[in-house]
């Protein structure tokens, strides 16, 4: 059983819910990372999202854009990601890492080099955010054939049937867009949430995630009662953004905690 | 021979094109889809259409014999088609005119553009204005310096200018942003890309909408010389005007296709536009997978261009298609070759052709004079150069 699911499954005997950060590597110093990743595990984070910067984040509102902007200063691409995630494993044998990014950093090094990279560094998922299933059949193969899970996003324009279609490629767990727009807008609809992932939950056994409007504590709380896992990503970079480095791993810190007393 | 048939139904050129973005647009580029098949060959739609080319936009453009400069030259025969003549200035109108003709039918009250040179947006901003629906254009800050007159156009047409900071605060940038936009206000707006990039259905679309231009040369062609070009040279950007006039001519396998892109201070200085010449790797950007200038992470890297309208590190993926069957073949030229051929057309025809325009002239003038004066070079002179004047003066140290 692959570390997401195991996590998954001693969380549901717990009667818990997930929680996941995001944070960009190499944000806001590449040496930061590996113990910002600790911090995070230590402070209850039960999987992390770890973003790849890239050049051009589409998907991305303002928050996250910067904190690509800031790696990228210090040069942060995927060859570092590796190395971090490989670091990060040196302690922390237990806790899930997904990568999430776009597809242009994969295919620059090409699908195999980057699963096999992937797989010698424990990475445990990947989310490729402009690759709809249709397009990366040949890299989600190769994702299966490793172990590593591909974690695709559902959103509130998505119809039934391409529900199926994606619950047919996914595997770890589902991660639904909780809003019509780009990370950190602050929009979401609980009540549109709770109904949509109902349906969802009708066609699948694999756990969902929700994310990208995740606020504060309060909508966290929310969330966790109608999905499995809650992610917080521009929240937390923002934390991050308004940190120094002598506060930085307290702050992060301590919103994790915030999150986590909230989430149980 | 079989007819060329491109893109299939996923929107692939081959290995190139598709439809690369995030779950949350998936609905709304289906839509897109379907309602385009629908009225692509609807004949009220065409009607519309065709009546707005002809007496908004003025069509069909004349070809001129620029008869001057190609003695000046020396050579092969040298024949402009007019898109300059356009209202807005531009073959980008012939795109915005349909794409809003669409949102129209689609009940889209919200328009969103991105532009460059600010051609497109002044376009989108006039046939908004035109239809009466709202319209929101996103330009990158660099280029909101660049080209002030066309801000200004588009502020009075009544759009709002979004200038955008974000990254290298050019074209791909502003399309980012309408991007973000767009995924954010799916159900009221629709999304006028102005080139040939940009997920399935838009290459297609936005080709099928300038292939206006192609048709009427051959039709006009024909009548002034009773035959075809020996060569179509267009500039090559996103690439909507090359596609516009290429496209008819691709099943013509005699008429040789040449697209021209930007090589800025020139390809080996790495300063430049040009992803075609310069074999740029293939990548993911902007909804398609084409050749793209990038770095070894994967990262896209600035480009270079004195034209607004060509600083863009892709291509249309339809481009790195007919690159690849090798149907077209794809040159660049510098900002001084573009310059040196934007005056000569000046003095000896009386045209002031963009800055995008004239890199499709440079070349034409040296692929001219390894020509036969009985042969015939077609050029897409794809738009006027009046929102150029101040880079021009200002490269001349002239203050206007
Ligand atoms: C006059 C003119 N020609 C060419 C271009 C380049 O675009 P494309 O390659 O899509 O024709 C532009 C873009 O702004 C333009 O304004």
């Amino acid at each position: 059983m692959s570390r997401i699911a195991n996590t998954f499954k001693a969380l549901k005997e717990k009667n818990k819910k997930a929680l996941i950060p995001y944070i960009t590597a190499g944000d806001p110093h590449p040496d930061l990372t590996v113990s910002m990743l600790h911090a995070l595990v230590d402070a209850g984070a039960d999987m992390i999202e770890l973003g790849i910067p890239f050049s051009d984040p589409m998907a991305d509102g303002p928050t996250i854009q910067r904190a690509s902007e800031r790696a990228l200063a210090h040069h942060v691409g995927l060859s570092h990601v590796f190395k971090m995630v490989k670091a990060f494993r040196e302690k922390d044998d237990k806790t899930p890492i997904i990568l999430m990014g776009y597809a242009n950093p994969i295919e620059a090094i090409g699908a195999e080099t980057f699963v096999e990279r992937a797989k010698n560094s424990d990475v445990d998922g990947v989310i490729t955010v402009d690759y709809p299933p249709e397009e990366c059949m040949h890299f989600t193969k190769l994702l299966k054939e490793k172990n590593i899970d591909s974690i695709f996003l559902l959103s509130p324009t998505t119809e039934l049937d391409r529900v199926k279609l994606i619950i047919e490629q996914a595997s770890g767990f589902l991660y639904y867009v909780s809003l019509k727009g780009v990370t950190g807008a602050a929009n979401i609809d609980i009540e549109q949430v709770k109904s949509k992932v109902s349906i969802i939950r009708e066609l699948t056994k694999l756990p969902i995630g929700v994310g990208f409007g995740v606020r504060d504590a309060a909508t966290a709380k929310e969330v966790a009662k109608i999905s499995d896992a809650v992610v917080v990503g521009s929240r937390m970079v923002q934390e991050i953004e308004n940190s120094n480095k002598d506060n930085l791993i307290s702050n992060i810190s301590k919103l994790m905690q915030e999150l986590r007393e909230a989430v149980n | 021979m079989q007819p060329y048939d491109m893109p299939d139904e996923k929107g692939h050129f081959g290995q190139f094109g598709g439809v690369f973005v995030a779950e949350t647009l998936i609905e709304a580029l289906d839509e897109l889809r379907v309602m385009y098949e629908k009225y692509r060959h609807d004949p009220d739609f065409l009607a519309e259409l065709h009546y707005d080319l002809k007496h908004f936009v003025g069509r069909p453009s004349p070809i001129y014999h620029a008869k001057r400069w190609s003695d000046r030259v020396g050579g092969a025969q040298i024949y402009l088609k007019r898109e300059d003549l356009n209202h807005t200035g531009a073959h980008k109108v012939n795109n915005t005119v349909g794409q809003a003709l669409l949102a129209k039918r689609m009940g889209k009250p919200r328009i969103i553009a991105e532009t460059g040179a600010g051609q497109h947006g002044v376009a989108t901003a006039t046939i908004s204005a035109r239809l009466g629906l709202e319209c929101v254009v996103y330009m990158g800050a660099e280029d909101v310096k660049r080209q002030a007159p066309n801000v200004y156009r588009m502020k009075l047409l009544g759009a709002t200018v979004v200038p955008v900071e974000s990254g290298s605060k050019t074209l791909k940038d502003a399309l980012n942003e309408a991007m973000r936009d767009w995924v954010t206000n799916i159900s009221t707006t629709f999304y006028i890309i102005g080139t040939v990039a940009g997920p399935h259905p838009y290459p297609m679309m936005v080709r099928d909408f300038n292939s206006v231009v192609g048709v009427e040369c051959k039709t006009q062609m024909n009548e002034m010389l009773g035959r075809q070009p020996n060569a179509v040279v267009a500039c090559v950007g996103g690439g909507s005007n090359a596609m516009g006039i290429f496209y008819p001519y691709i099943d013509l396998r005699e008429v040789r296709l040449i697209g021209v892109e930007a090589a800025g201070h020139g390809i080996e200085t790495g300063k430049h536009a040009a992803p075609l010449t310069a074999n740029s790797p293939i990548g993911v950007l902007h909804g398609n997978r084409t050749y793209l200038m990038q770095n070894e992470e994967g990262q896209i890297i600035e480009t270079h261009s004195i034209s607004a309208g060509l600083d863009y590190p892709g291509v249309g993926p339809e481009h790195a298609w007919l690159k690849d069957i090798k149907r077209a073949e794809y040159v660049a030229v510098t900002d001084t070759e573009a310059l040196d051929a934007f005056h000569s057309l000046c003095l000896t025809e009386g045209i002031i052709p963009a800055l995008e325009t004239s890199h499709a002239l440079a070349y034409a003038e040296k692929l001219a004079k390894t020509m036969k004066p009985d042969q015939v070079i077609l050029v897409n002179l794809s738009g006027r150069g009046d929102k150029d004047i101040n880079t021009v003066a200002k490269i001349s140290n002239i203050n206007l």
